[in-house]
């Protein structure tokens, strides 16, 4: 499949922003139960706003994926069959979501829902938040059933794209959170960085299980059953265009083997290898984290890339030689 | 129910295009507007078709022949393409079976060109939504037509009656018949999409001839008994000698 830039910024960019949002939400939730301090309103209010900020930035790169943005509205109405259209729901209402968290957080108005037995208060905000991660994961699971649903691809049609998703996102938005709290919360850089090197780790090992899943893959349609002859050596002598079209342009990613072999160790060193290392290192400055931030995203970007292009459509069988 | 479909010959398939050229024309003059080209005369040509005449070489030199393979929407049964569409504008006409695409309610995300294991579908790069084959919808049932013109634009420009149209759910059309008897085949059976356009494969009548056919022989079971067989050349005569 051709690499489009504007799905590889839609993706890593809802990654970061729905894994900084649980980050900040997990943070909260352990100070709830007294596991941590409790972080100013400030804190979690404008981490959200951060989290925004890459959500809105995700969401305005996937306009420029449609032909027709002005009919985009439309695109929410099948989401009784279609992954991407439940995507479309999904990242709005979590946005919402977010927006009323940070709302909540930053202007204080933080009402009383219930007391539980043990006394604890629960407030607007842990509720917003309780609801906010479960809509973070929803989003998840439907980016990554976008691609995981599409049987033909059969580099995609696995749980591990969807569990990946998942992994990267979580690893980008915690690293990204620790970064943020290196800044506005030093004395909790080290808890953001523990969960960070955990899912970065569980990041890799996915992804891993995915090249080592697709390096095994024998593909199901052959020349063969493409055109329906059965004979061992079947040679395209002409695709129908001189020119190219649609097909030639949208399904190949027009580089060569070596830039694929090349890519591949690239984006396992910078999106898993080097953070890891990093992180593992204990030096907790905000430059050293803003650093692995950006070297991750940077692989994350070229990891998405290798994601696209390996994909191997059926339809290139009929798309092989112009002549 | 109505399944209509394409039945293509590659048995008589000559790959003239004219079927391309023909759909071209009827399609991009039609109300839903034009199939955008891009550069027609410049070095890089491209533009939007419904319809390709592809070219395979089976085999190697020398024991090889050449296939020219028509390929257009094949309308799947069960089409892969109309679930994942996010707005609704593909979908499968319930009355003819017909696969089609709303362009007005199209975004052109083109998830379902992903969908579609065929590369049956093509985006037009000027009015920027997806476009593929109607069967010619805006023509096979128009009553200003004579009867014998409602049919898809490539079925009547084939010259060598390469391509077949009806319905396929009825046992008795032509194309269903066509399918059992002539050995008809959908592509790509292992997706289970259920194509109902099929092809009709390459059929070569061989004349088996065996060795004693290459004699001739009177009487040859031998119920009147033996008779003599005069050497090859010498002359023989009916119910006197063997042959």
């Amino acid at each position: 499949m051709k690499p489009a830039f504007s799905v590889i910024f839609l993706t890593t960019l809802l990654g970061a922003g729905q894994g900084l949002f649980l980050a900040l939400f997990t943070h909260q939730s352990y100070a709830l139960f007294g596991l941590l301090p409790m972080q100013s309103d400030a804190f979690y209010g404008y981490g959200s706003v951060i989290a925004l900020l890459l959500l809105g930035g995700g969401l305005i790169a996937s306009f420029f994926h449609l032909g027709r943005p002005e009919r985009a509205w439309r695109a929410a109405s099948q989401w009784r069959t279609s992954w991407l259209s439940r995507e479309v729901i999904a990242l709005p209402v979590f946005m919402g979501m977010i927006f009323v968290y940070g709302v909540s957080h930053l202007s204080g108005f933080r009402p009383e829902v219930v007391t539980l037995p043990s006394g604890m208060l629960i407030d607007l905000s842990v509720v917003i938040g309780y609801i906010g991660t479960f809509l973070a994961f929803v989003l998840f699971i439907c980016t990554g059933m976008v691609y995981a649903c599409l049987r033909f691809l059969r580099e995609w049609y696995s749980p591990l794209t969807v569990i990946n998703y998942i992994l990267m996102g979580g690893s980008s938005g915690f690293i990204l959170a620790a970064f943020y709290a290196a800044l506005a919360a030093p004395s909790q850089t080290y808890f953001f960085v523990g969960w960070a090197l955990i899912i970065t780790l569980l990041a890799f090992v996915g992804r891993i299980a995915s090249l080592i899943r697709n390096a095994r893959l024998k593909p199901k349609s052959t020349m063969q059953t493409a055109i329906g002859v059965k004979h061992p050596h079947i040679v395209q002598r002409s695709m129908g265009s001189m020119g190219g079209s649609f097909n030639t342009r949208e399904f190949f990613h027009g580089k060569s083997p070596a830039f694929l072999r090349t890519i591949k160790p690239a984006f396992l060193l910078l999106a898993f290898v080097v953070p890891l290392l990093m992180l593992a290192m204990g030096t907790f400055s905000p430059s050293l984290l803003g650093l692995v931030f950006v070297l991750q995203y940077i692989g994350l970007l070229a990891e998405r890339w290798f994601f696209f292009a390996q994909a191997n459509h059926p339809q290139n069988l009929y798309y092989q030689t112009i002549g | 129910m109505t399944q209509l479909a394409l039945v293509i010959d590659l048995n008589v398939c000559v790959g003239c295009h004219a079927c391309v050229t023909s759909c071209k024309e009827w399609n991009t003059s039609g109300s839903a507007g034009p199939l955008c080209d891009e550069n027609p005369f410049g070095a890089d040509p491209t533009g939007t078709f419904f319809n390709r005449v592809q070219t395979f070489e089976i085999g190697q030199y020398p024991n090889s022949e050449t296939l020219h393979f028509p390929k257009s929407c094949l309308h799947c049964e069960d089409p892969p393409c109309v679930p994942v569409c996010p707005t609704g504008a593909s979908y499968k006409r319930k009355e003819d079976g017909i696969v089609l695409v709303d362009y007005d309610k199209c975004i052109g995300c083109k998830y379902c060109t992903w969908a579609c294991p065929y590369g049956a579908r093509e985006i037009d790069e000027k009015e920027k939504v997806m476009k593929k084959c109607t069967l010619c919808v805006d023509r096979i049932y128009d009553q200003s037509l004579a009867e014998i013109d409602r049919k898809p634009s490539c079925v009547k420009a084939c010259p060598t009656s390469a391509r077949l149209f009806g319905d396929i759910h009825d046992p008795e059309s032509e194309i269903s018949q066509a399918i059992r008897e002539e050995g008809g085949y959908p592509l790509m059976p292992e997706w289970g999409t259920h194509p109902a356009n099929h092809y009709l494969p390459r059929r070569k009548t061989k004349l088996k001839i065996h060795m004693d056919e290459l004699e001739r022989a009177d009487n040859p079971l031998k119920v009147d008994g033996q008779l003599p067989k005069p050497a090859k050349g010498a002359p023989s005569m009916d119910d006197a000698s063997a042959w």
